[in-house]
């Protein structure tokens, strides 16, 4: 340590804030203004009324021009030994092109500050981008069946973006139903963002983008399986590395339907692309939107291990999400009646014709109505034949969906059939995967 | 320096906008939000109007991507030369309005107000864009408060060097203050 500094280091402990002190801003703030005079350093020592370092003997210090001019920066940042700052002070009085420079450069100095990072209303991105194509219509637009995880992704990103590299390794536990128990596994910020990677990559895959997995080719492996392949495939335990290529992918699916799905109502067109889950399917604008919904599950498990807040999504991206879970009860329903995890069918019904129903009302922004026909997935939710009627929050049903409260815990007002609604609860849960 | 890759992204992108890309749109946003963002707030101080400024250069862009001179340099410069004479727009026209409806101060304090704002704003952008070793020596002179001894052991370079980057980054910074000159301390390369 060369101690020449000493009293003016920063100290954790110093209730004057080092970041606060704009360097010479109160008396120097009229300098360039008034008659030529040379503003003393920041901070110097003999400003701060703090005992001045032990100088045995003040030697004068002789030193060139050329090393004179070359303490200008350090000079005016008081990073200089008090030796070295007598020196260049003596040569400023001599030497005008120098003290012109000293001059500018402590103005410079007054310039720099704490970068402080505003968080950007995740809101106005989307406000920003409608605003544009209203001015100027898209030629190829987003497809409005992929907005939720163009916004979702975005969301996500914008939080990555703040936080610090620790938070990286925080301690996140993935939590899902299966078989009716809730089960988990440990993993870290950067694990889950690997996790999204490797799932994202299943509908990568299927429309011609590399397999994040890599080659030779995986087929047939489901979410949890894919995770697991990409988190064994690296030696090291996944660091904030994680977040380009995630988003270069997120990047590329959206560009990549876009082009495909030219039918941006999504009733037709590349939307209806089969996506194999492994053990199940679903269409590719229904999984842009099963990546929507787990992109904002897993950023509010992110945001809850780093402890940032996290808002549900736009309430049109919700009720898609919704309305997605809604339309999968049925299938969830009759697999878990294979399972024997259900109450057998009570009856028989043709495909297509209306059958015993749920009402599921969802409430809050987001929100609507669903019939669930409860006998089979082929059936026709009927209001007429409604025998049950359920009422949840939106986000609550998601919470349920994604596993993160049990059937019994969610929160809902329910009338009529007691077995009907224990089972489309469970069938919600049931939903829920790694 | 593999300096081709940033300007391929940048003619790739003007196309993609051109092309009316709406993929496109969103990614620049993703880029750039916080940037223009950033330096809107900076100038004007006021959440509402950085968002309108925002919303205002990500229009003119969408709308004319053609405007986009890739020799004249990066899409970043160009999209924070935008940002800046956007708020600075607004932040004369905001004052004036309050000097004529209040009638406090004057137009020399106006004028004042706006060239403090504008260099503080260049002054931002040129210390995020400028090279990576001069901007840690700035950090740790400034904000660790490190002489240049501490702060040339810390970087592992010569005391020289040192100093050398701590001067050149504060006459870097300095251009800030340099408004004349358009593009006004966004023209160097980021």
């Amino acid at each position: 340590m060369s101690g020449a500094n000493g009293p003016d280091r920063f100290d954790p402990h110093d209730p004057h804030d080092p970041y606060e002190e704009e360097p010479g801003q109160p008396q120097d703030s009229g300098a360039t203004a008034g008659a030529p005079r040379i503003p003393t350093p920041r901070a110097s020592i003999e400003d701060t009324g703090r005992p001045l370092p032990d100088l045995a003997a003040p030697v004068p210090l002789v030193l060139e021009h050329r090393v004179l001019k070359s303490l200008l920066g350090a000079w005016a940042l008081a990073a200089c030994s008090p030796e070295e700052t007598v020196a260049v002070e003596d040569h400023l009085g001599d030497c005008g092109s120098c003290a012109e420079e000293a001059l500018r450069l402590r103005d410079a100095v007054g310039l720099l500050h704490a970068e402080e990072s505003l968080d950007l209303d995740p809101l106005l991105r989307s406000r920003v981008l409608e605003g544009c194509l209203t001015r100027r219509p898209a030629r190829v637009p987003v497809p409005v069946w992929a907005s939720p995880y163009d916004a979702e992704t975005a969301r996500l990103d914008a939080l990555l973006k703040d936080i610090g590299d620790g938070e990286w390794h925080a301690p996140v536990r993935l939590r899902w139903y299966e078989s009716g128990d809730q089960v988990s596994r440990k993993t870290t910020v950067a694990g889950v963002i690997a996790h999204l990677t490797s799932v994202d990559g299943l509908v990568a895959r299927a429309i011609g983008l590399d397999d994040p997995l890599g080659s030779p080719a995986r087929e047939g492996l489901g979410p949890a399986a894919r995770t697991e392949a990409y988190w064994k495939a690296s030696y090291f335990p996944p660091t904030r590395a994680v977040r380009v290529p995630w988003r270069d992918q997120s990047h590329a699916l959206i560009r990549t339907v876009s082009f495909a799905g030219a039918d941006a109502s999504g009733t037709g067109g590349s939307g209806q692309l089969p996506i194999s889950y492994g053990d199940f399917e679903l269409s590719l604008r229904d999984a842009m939107t099963d990546r929507a919904f787990e992109c904002w599950v897993h950023a509010g498990d992110i945001a809850d291990a780093v402890d940032y807040p996290y808002e549900a999504p736009a309430p049109r991206h919700l009720n898609r999400m919704i309305d997605l879970a809604a339309r999968m009860l049925p299938g969830s329903l009759a697999l878990r009646r294979r399972q024997g995890l259900a109450a057998p069918a009570r009856e028989l019904v043709a495909a297509g014709a209306a059958g015993r129903s749920l009402r599921l009302e969802v409430e809050g922004a987001g929100g609507g109505e669903w019939l669930i026909s409860l006998d089979s997935p082929g059936a026709v939710g009927s209001a007429e034949r409604e025998v049950a009627h359920v009422a949840l929050d939106g986000v609550e049903f998601c919470r349920l969906a994604a596993g993160h409260v049990s059937p019994d815990e969610a929160a809902a007002g329910q009338v009529g059939d007691r077995e009907a609604i224990r089972d489309v609860l469970s069938a919600t849960a049931a939903l829920s995967r790694m | 320096m593999p300096k081709d890759t940033p300007s391929r992204w940048d003619r790739r992108m003007q196309q993609r906008l051109a092309h009316g890309e709406a993929a496109a749109l969103g990614e620049l946003y993703d880029r750039f939000a916080s940037l223009v963002h950033g330096l809107a707030h900076r100038v004007l101080d006021d959440e509402d109007a950085a968002d309108q400024i925002t919303r205002e250069v990500f229009t003119q862009i969408w709308e004319n991507p053609e405007a986009y001179d890739a020799k004249q340099g990066p899409l970043r410069s160009f999209i924070a030369t935008l940002a800046h004479r956007q708020a600075v727009h607004r932040l004369r026209q905001t004052e004036s309005a309050a000097l004529v409806r209040t009638g406090l101060g004057t137009t020399e304090d106006l004028e004042r107000k706006v060239r403090r704002a504008s260099a503080a704003a260049r002054a931002d952008y040129i210390v995020t864009s400028m090279p990576a070793p001069l901007r840690a020596a700035l950090e740790l002179a400034y904000f660790q408060r490190r002489d240049y001894r501490q702060t040339a052991a810390d970087l592992g370079v010569t005391e020289d060097e040192a100093r050398r980057r701590l001067r050149l980054g504060l006459q870097l910074l300095s251009t800030a203050h340099d408004s004349g000159t358009p593009p006004g301390g966004y023209g160097r390369p980021a």
